[in-house]
């Protein structure tokens, strides 16, 4: 019996140790992939520079760069305002009903949405439907569809996790439920919903699918065109803009037009990829000054 | 919810009635001119924003129902426009839509395409669920402190890098090896290399809910087991996992839901041949892919568009019974609750 338990005991641990081994293992695998595949994206990269890569033209990604910010601005003008209010009736107004719960499962299907039904259903109704030819606003109400659920939910998280005694204390002094919100209880979270913003704008800036057939795959800028009716005027939205993302899908299936298309392509890619770094080092920022701010501590 | 409701109904009730009690009347000064009627003062501070915050609550149902009614007016019209049956849509392998407006007559087999979503998906989920529960267990249970810091920041990036870069990498990197080193036919195009590049993407997908999952976990029930004298390991695998299963499935199930809608990272590698593939070195085709492919050259309203949107409507429907089945998993567990 003593024997027989030693035994267990000295099984257990050794399999205890082994399975520590294999998590360890599987971490640093992990941990190594992340590191080793943006080191690759980032560094290849920067080896595909060439002279005139930045340049406005056919040889260049800064139109197609340009249209993602562009679209990116437009999609957030879009998805920022509406996101937030339905983020404000769920918190704060929505009963605990059917309807309510009918929203819920709209937000979760809008959001498990696979990206190119977003973009069909665009081309059907922005496009199709009006009439028009691909245009960046089709592109950016696509995008908004795609950021609307993430950016209520944000909201929404947000005001439910400010302390109770901020509405309490506002509503105490008279202030009506809809004062108190944007008065008290929007400045409160302001940074929160700004974290969420800045992700769905790093997702808007990679989002390709959705925009195959809405925004277009081409470009035809004039830089010193400004009339904004003007189909090849950079700043009207009713003209076609291809973003970044899709260049390099672009790249890919008609590469053999350019010369340099796979240069192109690993350049877009490293910049999209430090774009989205970029973003989501300001969003942890953010969420980290938001934090210090609540709890009071010096960092 | 209901709870903070209420408090707040009351809060504004007792504010009206106390509005009511003369004594204020009676000391408000009398040469204060009120310029707005308590109505229009309502109005303007609460019931105008509450009805427009309700409005945009409720466009989200309406959006939702619009794609959902686009999607089946569209999709259905390969069965009932051009009279092909749903078996025909689902199990043939006879691809040949007539692409005129208003033609038919062709064949509108999608049976390729979905087992080659089917293949990549299944693929892809196979690689990734082990590697990301091991990697939510590692940093949850085992690092907890590098965990927090290092690896959720890093998953977050993982989750950010845009789709098409994943398939680029594919299309550069794992193609080519997958050519020189297992000698696939077609040049590395492959399920194998879709499923990957699947696998990377949807893997940190299910490692962040599976992490959060095992992390919320009461710390007691652990407790009770090292009190007793468990090993970490047989904590993990009798106490931990199990009791996180729930979350761990909705993890799972999100992922697939990715794996599934994702189009075009697949389509760079995935070698877009018409073919049931002969094994997981050989190149298929899968619905997104035939989607992002086709869906700009078909006449619109053609048998080959219409059948185009019944994939986009099959695409709608996967990803609406995923949903279905994580509410299906929380029910149950809150049942055994």
């Amino acid at each position: 019996m003593n024997e027989e338990m030693k035994r267990r005991i000295k099984s257990a641990k050794f399999f205890d140790r082994l399975m520590t081994g294999v998590f360890s293992g599987i971490g640093g695998f992990f941990l190594g992939l992340i590191i080793v595949l943006a080191g690759y994206i980032i560094i290849k990269g920067i080896m595909s520079y060439y002279p005139g890569i930045f340049a406005f033209d056919a040889n260049g990604i800064g139109n197609q760069f340009f249209n993602t910010i562009y679209l990116v601005f437009l999609s957030l003008v879009i998805s920022v305002p509406s996101g937030v209010l339905a983020g404000i009736y769920m918190a704060e107004y929505a009963g605990d009903n059917k309807l309510t719960k009918a929203i819920r499962i709209s937000i979760e299907s809008l959001s498990s949405l696979p990206s190119i039904v977003v973009g069909l259903f665009g081309y059907l109704v922005f496009i199709l439907m009006t009439g028009m030819k691909w245009n960046l606003f089709a592109g950016a109400l696509a995008v908004s569809i795609l950021s609307l659920p993430s950016i209520t939910t944000t909201t929404e998280d947000a005001l439910r996790s400010l302390p109770k005694s901020y509405k309490e204390g506002s509503m105490g002094l008279g202030a009506t439920h809809w004062t108190t919100i944007t008065q008290v209880m929007l400045p409160a979270c302001t940074s929160r919903i700004m974290t969420g913003v800045i992700l769905a704008a790093g997702r808007g800036f990679g989002e390709a699918a959705a925009l195959l057939y809405t925004a277009g795959q081409s470009t035809v800028i004039n830089w010193s065109n400004w009339d904004l009716t003007s189909k090849t005027c950079p700043f009207n939205p009713f003209r076609p803009g291809e973003t970044l993302a899709l260049h390099i899908w672009v790249m890919r299936t008609e590469g053999s037009l350019n010369a340099n298309s796979e240069n192109i392509a690993n350049f877009s890619a490293m910049v999209l990829v430090v774009m989205v770094l970029a973003f989501s080092l300001l969003a942890r920022y953010l969420s980290k000054r938001q934090e210090r701010k609540q709890t009071g501590a010096k960092a | 919810m209901n709870k903070e409701s209420a408090v707040s109904e009351k809060a504004k009730q007792e504010g009206a009635d106390r509005s009511k009690e003369p004594a204020f009347t009676m000391t408000a000064p009398s040469s204060v001119k009120r310029t707005r009627t308590p109505a229009k003062e309502k109005f303007l501070h609460e019931n105008l924003g509450r009805g427009v915050v309700t409005v945009f609550g409720f466009a989200i149902i309406a959006i939702t129902l619009l794609i959902g009614v686009f999607l089946i007016v569209r999709g259905t019209g390969t069965f009932t426009k051009y009279h092909h049956s749903v078996a025909e849509f689902l199990f043939s392998s006879d691809w040949a839509p007539n692409d005129t407006a208003d033609e038919g007559g062709g064949q509108v087999g999608a049976a390729i395409y979905i087992v080659g979503s089917l293949l990549t998906c299944g693929l892809g989920l196979l690689i990734a669920a082990p590697f990301a529960l091991g990697a939510a267990i590692f940093m949850t249970k085992i690092v907890k402190q590098a965990g927090d810091r290092i690896f959720r920041p890093a998953v977050e990036i993982f989750v950010g890098i845009p789709s098409v870069v994943y398939g680029w990498v594919g299309l550069t990197i794992l193609v080519p090896f997958i050519r020189d080193v297992f000698h696939a036919p077609m040049g590395g195009y492959s399920v194998l290399a879709a499923g990957i590049v699947l696998a990377v993407m949807i893997f940190p997908t299910i490692t962040t809910v599976a992490a959060d999952a095992i992390a919320s976990v009461p710390a007691v029930y652990e407790m009770g087991a090292y009190g007793l004298g468990s090993t970490r390991w047989q904590v993990i695998r009798h106490i931990t996992v199990p009791a996180a299963k729930n979350g761990i499935f909705t993890g799972i199930i999100l992922g697939l839901a990715r794996a599934f809608g994702e189009a075009l990272a697949v389509a760079m590698v995935i070698g877009k041949t018409r073919a049931f593939p002969k094994g997981i070195l050989y190149p298929t085709n899968n619905l997104t892919a035939a989607i992002a492919a086709d869906m700009g050259n078909s006449a619109n309203g053609g048998e080959q568009n219409l059948a185009l949107w019944s994939m986009a409507l099959l695409l709608f429907l996967i990803s609406m019974f995923f949903i279905f089945l994580i509410h299906f998993i929380s029910a149950k567990g809150e049942l055994k609750k």
